[in-house]
């Protein structure tokens, strides 16, 4: 089970040329700045660009090379475009039958039912199209992708026409789906946020090629990459719940790097939980410090340290197996000594529970 | 005066001639406008012009030469001899070419505007959803251009009702036969025969007037789409 690309395609002085191969499950995120090539690699794929050239194979299935190009309606391709496009001519249920009806019956694996629990849709099954809200449009465009029983679902910024609220109400729908129906899915997105709330793996794009294709806190935590440079950038770890400190409001979890102490409602413990930590709210001191108003302190080690702008440093910390960022001045880089392999402290000021 | 027996004849030829004419074009202009919307063909525009000459010729020069390519001596009018059959000038069935080519443009520009309207992307999505071209034209294509449908439909009937000068050029004016209203109208004006003339008149600008008031409140309704 993987998804193979080995895609070409030239438009006017534009090139893509991508060549990847995505393990078949989980979300697989593209992400690159505007006119990367994002939606012309989704497109290549689906299909809906004739001149792209080369190899693509799917879960074994070749969709293209070897001197055949299957057109996109005899690919099984379940595609999300930005604007919710559903066809007006047809009510809710219309549009969620339109795929469905044209696959074949052995070959169905996810039902008109299940489609529409997951994205939270039945109440909507007998409006018509064109009355229903912009979130509740892209909502019945992602179930008429998934009844279609797609080996591979393309979402192309599906969340991008939608106010934040709307984005945040669709978001879990799409988490559930991805576990529920363990459908491979490509999600096109420029916002850091969706990445790290959905995303298990990552494949930045720069101008029409892979800068580098892999997990998502790997990527987050490279120097070399774009991400860490942004003014936003953060590292993303896992933590498990262990316990819950009632009188301090506190959620206790365990990292590789040790234990995490982070005020909120209570979780359930024994859950795990992605964790979102920004560069600009990790400190490092030389020693441990003792009276100090944070509560997350670890020992680590600077791997690696690169400028970050004429004033400031980017340290990328190891904690166990973790990794943290840590944004400093050049100038407290300078008279602390920090350099790679130098034994610090990092004072974690904040951490955000992201999924 | 009440309208003729020759009358009555001439309305029932304009009506069968206007909806024969009516049919073939939508027959034939539907993949016409199809291939006009869609394709990116760089000659495309040699296309476009053709069939929007007959809305600037004069009706007598498509009809001249009409006559000479319908008439015994012409390419299909001998055509059709050699085949055994009568010239097709002064005939019925030359009087649907002649309306068929004068109508081309009532047609095939509000269907070719429909097409254009909906775009790539329902296509595209009904591609990804596995319809295939001939599927999606069927399912997607056709009802969502359904207004254009009606526009066209009507603009072709009543354009071919109203025809004066190429059914005058190829057709003759041969009551029971090849006369249609607009000159018998005409003839009775210049009879003199202005009660008859009103009759007739009056019964075509009521009949105009009710298929374009359909057309409108048709439209209307297309706007908003089915449940």
């Amino acid at each position: 089970m993987s998804v193979e690309i080995d895609l070409r395609l030239s438009r006017g002085a534009f090139r893509l040329q991508v060549d990847a191969r995505l393990p078949g499950q989980g979300i697989s995120a593209v992400f690159g700045p505007s006119g990367c090539g994002k939606t012309s690699l989704l497109r290549a794929i689906a299909g809906l660009e004739p001149a792209a050239q080369g190899d693509l194979r799917v879960n074994g299935e070749l969709w293209q090379g070897a001197g055949r190009f299957l057109p996109p309606h005899r690919r099984a391709v379940g595609y999300v475009f930005q604007q919710p496009s559903l066809f007006d001519h047809l009510g809710v249920r219309g549009n969620l039958e339109y795929g469905l009806r044209r696959v074949p019956v052995a070959r169905r694996r996810v039902t008109l039912e299940q489609a529409v629990e997951l994205m939270g849709i039945g109440h909507l099954l007998h409006r018509r199209a064109q009355n229903l809200s912009g979130g509740e449009q892209q909502r019945v465009a992602i179930a008429r992708a998934l009844a279609v029983s797609p080996s591979l679902l393309l979402l192309d910024e599906p969340l991008a026409a939608l106010d934040e609220p709307r984005k945040q109400a669709i978001l879990p729908c799409l988490q559930d789906l991805h576990r529920e129906l363990g459908i491979p899915v490509l999600y096109v997105s420029h916002t850091r946020s969706e990445l790290v709330r959905l995303a298990d793996r990552l494949l930045l794009l720069d101008q029409g090629r892979v800068q580098a294709l892999g997990p998502l806190d790997e990527l987050f935590a490279r120097l070399d990459l774009p991400l860490a440079q942004a003014p936003d950038s953060a590292a993303v770890i896992e933590a498990r719940m262990v316990a819950r400190d009632e009188r301090y409001g506190l959620n206790r979890l365990q990292f590789s790097g040790g234990l995490l102490e982070v005020a909120g409602d209570a979780l359930p413990v024994g859950e795990t939980r992605r964790l979102q930590v920004l560069a600009r709210d990790v400190s490092v001191t030389l020693e441990q410090p003792r009276q100090t108003s944070i509560l997350n302190v670890f020992p680590a080690l600077i791997e690696e340290q690169v400028g970050h702008g004429s004033a400031q440093v980017m340290l990328r910390l190891r904690l166990g197996d973790s990794r943290l960022l840590s944004r400093v001045t050049r100038k407290s880089a300078e008279t602390l000594g920090l350099q790679p392999g130098r034994r610090v402290y990092a004072q974690v000021k904040s951490v955000a529970l992201v999924a | 005066m009440m309208p003729g027996a020759d009358d009555l004849t001439a309305l029932w030829i304009t009506l069968k001639l206007a909806a024969l004419t009516t049919l073939i074009l939508l027959l034939l202009g539907t993949p016409l406008a199809w291939w006009l919307a869609r394709s990116r063909w760089r000659g495309r525009f040699l296309v476009e012009a053709v069939v929007a000459l007959p809305l600037v010729l004069p009706p007598t020069v498509l009809g001249f030469y009409l006559l000479v390519a319908l008439g015994p001596h012409g390419p299909l009018g001998g055509l059709m001899r050699a085949l055994g059959g009568e010239p097709l000038a002064f005939t019925f069935n030359g009087l649907v070419i002649g309306s068929v080519i004068y109508s081309l443009p009532f047609v095939v520009q509000p269907l070719q505007a429909a097409f254009s309207a909906i775009g790539a992307r329902p296509l595209e999505v009904a591609a990804t959803l596995g319809a295939s071209p001939l599927d999606r034209f069927v399912t997607v294509a056709l009802p969502q251009a359904r207004a254009g449908f009606v526009t066209a439909a009507v603009l072709g009937f009543a354009h071919t009702l109203g025809e004066f000068g190429v059914v005058l050029m190829i057709g003759g004016n041969i009551p029971g036969r090849t006369q249609v209203i607009s000159i018998a109208i005409y003839d009775h004006v210049e009879a003199l025969e202005y009660g008859q003339a009103h009759w007739l008149s009056g019964g075509l600008l009521l009949l105009s007037f009710l298929l374009l008031m359909g057309v409108y409140a048709l439209n209307r309704r297309f706007s908003v789409a089915r449940p």
